[in-house]
């Protein structure tokens, strides 16, 4: 009840202080030098967000069911761990957590940016603050955390246990750094163009924002994606859903941003590119959460979904698009002269393909993405988009990409020869030798997976080489390109490689395959609380000699009558093996699907090496020239 | 002038994305399976809130009247929002308001009545939420027009005032 009131009210203070600030910076934008007072009232600004932040920690922890949002999401019965993760786990707590974070990094801008002039630093101030003013009225108006209900409920309605995961509750946020990082890019680059002072340092300025969004952002699609692996159970780790394509999309655009930036840091070219970039990767996020809050996306069965917050954000997010239209049109002046002053052979050329390629991608997913919501309004059809669309589309492209990618970081800026062709044919050769090695057993697409394998391997290699022979130069684009190789190739060969059995079995029968043998020893059953666990015991000799034992479960909950299956996943440094069951009706039969997924592990791993190239980049002292 | 073109073009664009955006969200689109709609009602028993008599679906429905069966609980938040809306329907004679007493305790939703009043011309206990269930609905709250004991119309959610009119004029 407290906490409730200490929050709402600090909510309040921090959205004044918020209208201060940006009142300060308009009247202190003429000044010489920073006003002092600002960087108080950003101190509060933050102070009472943290405040009303941790008060709803504390209602949680409590279980003070007078909150409606701790009524929601809680119940007493929940380990201390998911009480506090149940607190960014909805819509509400989680807005706050996204201002929490908002106000964090402007904080944290004033306080690094002493060496960027004091103009530019007000303004990015105060667009930022019109970020954050909006928020706040979006968190006050249409999604309070803090409302009462009355009378106080005994028990609050609890969250959905497939949510009560440890990596799902880091998983939101990490993400939202990544997303609210994107918005500091935003203004600053906002500021810049109107300032007209896009230039070497002011992109090593940016860089550091830039590569710790993108380190977030990659680390929280990551925890997204191994929590679908093994919580929802179907055996793969991406799919193309809709909530999922929404933390791609900027993921692809920051990444186009990350290589402009680079070649900015060298040299003054492609600057539109990089204010072009630094907006879409914002409104691109912004629009995600557009879609994910507002209901227009995932609509099935979503009870008192309030079509105002949405409507809201929808004005906020095109207002925020047209600001920056406008600022893009009148403020940037492009340097013509610099523009076509490098050759096609470059660095610079091969940079320019990797953001070709990104928009690209992006074009796939984003209409793959909102193409149903369009149809829908348009001629009221429903259409679902699945995998195969975005395999079509995205899979042949993956070739030219691929090849780029190893062969771009070997060229030299403005103006470059192709060293050591010998070398690197060779390498083309070798690769195309090893993939079709390895394929040469399997019999299904033999020709597009040789292409596709060997052009990733080839990547794999020339990065392996680039890592042992430029030795420390460049090591982050290094590590993070071995990592992005090594990520493609596990994705490849997962695909390739992924076996599959499916077959029904009774207990004490066996089933053999490829001179394996499934054995179903026996089920075990017990009663939990409020479910009825079915344990099958299986044994599985392997040709090998090697012997494995699974326990997949079936859960039988009694209110409502649901039947979920708890897969059993044993990791290797190899493979992954899984094997999940499920009931047959009416027969005492079980169908057992059991699934040996190679490099599941090498997956996870590559993409924390492309996360480590960031953090490489981002405490590496400056770029020697 | 080419910039200025391309200006106009690209906020003719997003104009039209946000239409598009706009026109989505009022399409008020929660999806509701085409099932149970125009059906007979299930064939079931259920207690008669706070009293001990049972009541089975043939003495309850009338085939020459139509009723409203409005599944609610204390412990459930939009069934709140839509109290005053079933309070000012009630005041309607035409209408035969039947609440369902879905997975609730007799206190709780004694003291829910109490504090908003009661709609309900009788209420039924669905203790375990089994007749939900033969009803097909899939949450609280959900609201059920019956007319010749068939299902006419199934509002999921809330109630508001334009299924409020919907229903009167469907009552008529």
């Amino acid at each position: 009840m407290l906490s409730s009131t200490i929050g709402y009210y600090s909510l309040i203070l921090g959205l004044c202080s918020s209208i201060i600030i940006f009142y300060f910076s308009i009247i202190n934008y003429q000044d010489k030098i920073l006003d002092i007072k600002i960087f108080y009232f950003t101190f509060f600004q933050l102070f009472f967000v943290i405040i009303s932040f941790l008060s709803l920690v504390l209602s949680f922890i409590y279980s003070d069911f007078s909150n409606e949002t701790v009524f929601n999401n809680s119940h007493t019965t929940k380990p201390l761990f998911y009480k506090i993760s149940g607190t960014w786990g909805n819509h509400e707590g989680s807005l706050l957590l996204w201002q929490l974070v908002l106000t964090l990094f402007i904080f944290i801008f004033l306080f690094k940016s002493n060496n960027q002039s004091k103009q530019y630093r007000i303004l990015t101030l105060l667009f930022q603050e019109i970020i954050i003013i909006g928020f706040f009225i979006f968190i006050i108006k249409t999604s309070n955390p803090f409302n009462y209900i009355f009378p106080i409920p005994k028990q609050g309605l609890g969250l959905n246990p497939i949510l009560q995961d440890p990596l799902l509750a880091i998983h939101p946020p990490i993400l939202y750094v990544g997303y609210v990082g994107s918005s500091i890019i935003f203004s600053s680059v906002l500021a810049a163009t109107i300032l007209n002072i896009i230039s070497r340092d002011w992109a090593s300025h940016l860089k550091k924002w830039i590569l710790v969004t993108w380190f977030f952002l990659s680390l929280g699609i990551l925890f997204g994606s191994i929590w679908a692996y093994y919580e929802l159970g179907w055996g793969g780790f991406w799919f193309w859903d809709p909530v999922e394509n929404v933390s791609l999309m900027p993921w692809l655009t920051l990444t186009a941003l990350l290589h402009c930036v680079l070649v900015l840091e060298k040299k003054i070219v492609l600057t539109s590119w990089v204010v072009i970039l630094s907006i879409m990767t914002f409104t691109l996020s912004m629009c995600g959460t557009f879609l994910v809050r507002s209901g227009i996306l995932n609509s099935v069965h979503s009870f008192a979904n309030d079509p105002e917050r949405g409507l809201y954000i929808l004005i906020f997010l095109f207002s925020l698009i047209f600001l920056s239209i406008f600022i893009f049109f009148f403020f940037h002046k492009q340097n013509i002269k610099n523009y076509s002053s490098f050759f096609w052979l470059s660095k610079e050329t091969s940079i320019l393909i990797n953001n070709w390629f990104m928009m690209y991608f992006l074009s796939v997913v984003l209409i793959g993405t909102i193409y149903p919501i369009f149809l829908e309004v348009i001629s009221s059809q429903k259409i679902s988009v699945g995998p195969p669309f975005y395999h079509k589309l995205i899979i042949p492209f993956l070739f030219p990409f691929l090849l780029a990618m190893a062969i771009g970081p070997n060229l030299k800026w403005i103006k470059s020869n192709l060293e050591n062709k010998v070398n690197l044919i060779l390498f083309f050769v070798l690769s195309i030798f090893v993939s079709s090695f390895i394929l040469k057993n399997s019999d299904q697409k033999f020709l597009i997976n040789t292409f596709l394998l060997s052009s990733a391997f080839y990547l794999f290699f020339i990065s392996i080489r680039d890592l042992f022979t430029k030795k420390l130069k460049n090591f982050s684009q290094n590590i993070a390109h071995f990592g992005f190789s090594l990520l493609i190739l596990s994705i490849l060969l997962n695909n390739i490689f992924s076996t599959e059995i499916i077959f029904n079995l009774k207990e004490s029968e066996s089933f053999e395959y490829n001179g394996n043998k499934i054995i179903f020893n026996e089920i075990i059953q017990n009663n939990q609380k409020n479910y009825v666990s079915i344990i099958g015991n299986f044994t599985i000799e392997n040709f090998d000699g090697k012997i494995d034992n699974f326990k997949p479960e079936l859960r039988i909950y009694n209110q409502p009558n649901i039947v979920t299956s708890e897969a059993d996943i044993k990791t290797s440094f190899l493979s992954d093996k899984f094997m999940v069951m499920n009931l047959v009706q009416n027969q005492e039969y079980f169908n057992v699907r059991y699934q040996v997924k190679p490099f599941m592990i090498w997956i996870w791993s590559s993409v924390v090496l492309i996360c480590l190239g960031a953090l490489i980049g981002f405490f590496k002292k400056k770029n020697e020239k | 002038m080419r910039s200025k073109f391309f200006l106009f073009i690209i906020i003719l664009i997003f104009i039209i994305i946000f239409l598009i955006f706009y026109k989505g969200l009022t399409n008020y689109s929660i999806y509701t399976p085409k099932i149970n709609i125009e059906n007979d009602i299930p064939v079931f028993s259920a207690n008669i809130f706070d009293s001990d008599l049972q009541v089975s679906s043939k003495e309850l429905f009338d085939p020459k009247k139509s009723y409203l069966l409005n599944i609610w609980s204390s412990w459930c938040v939009p069934c709140r929002d839509e109290h005053a809306l079933l309070m000012d329907l009630s005041k309607d004679e035409k209408v035969n308001l039947i609440g369902l007493n879905y997975k609730d305790r007799l206190n709780n939703a004694k003291n829910y009545l109490n504090e908003l009043g009661n709609p309900y011309s009788k209420i039924l206990v669905d203790e375990t939420g089994t007749i939900a269930i033969e009803w097909g609905a899939f949450g609280v709250p959900e609201t059920f027009l019956i007319y010749e004991n068939k299902v006419i119309k199934k509002y999921i959610g809330p109630l508001n005032q334009q299924f409020l009119i919907e229903i009167k004029s469907l009552i008529k």
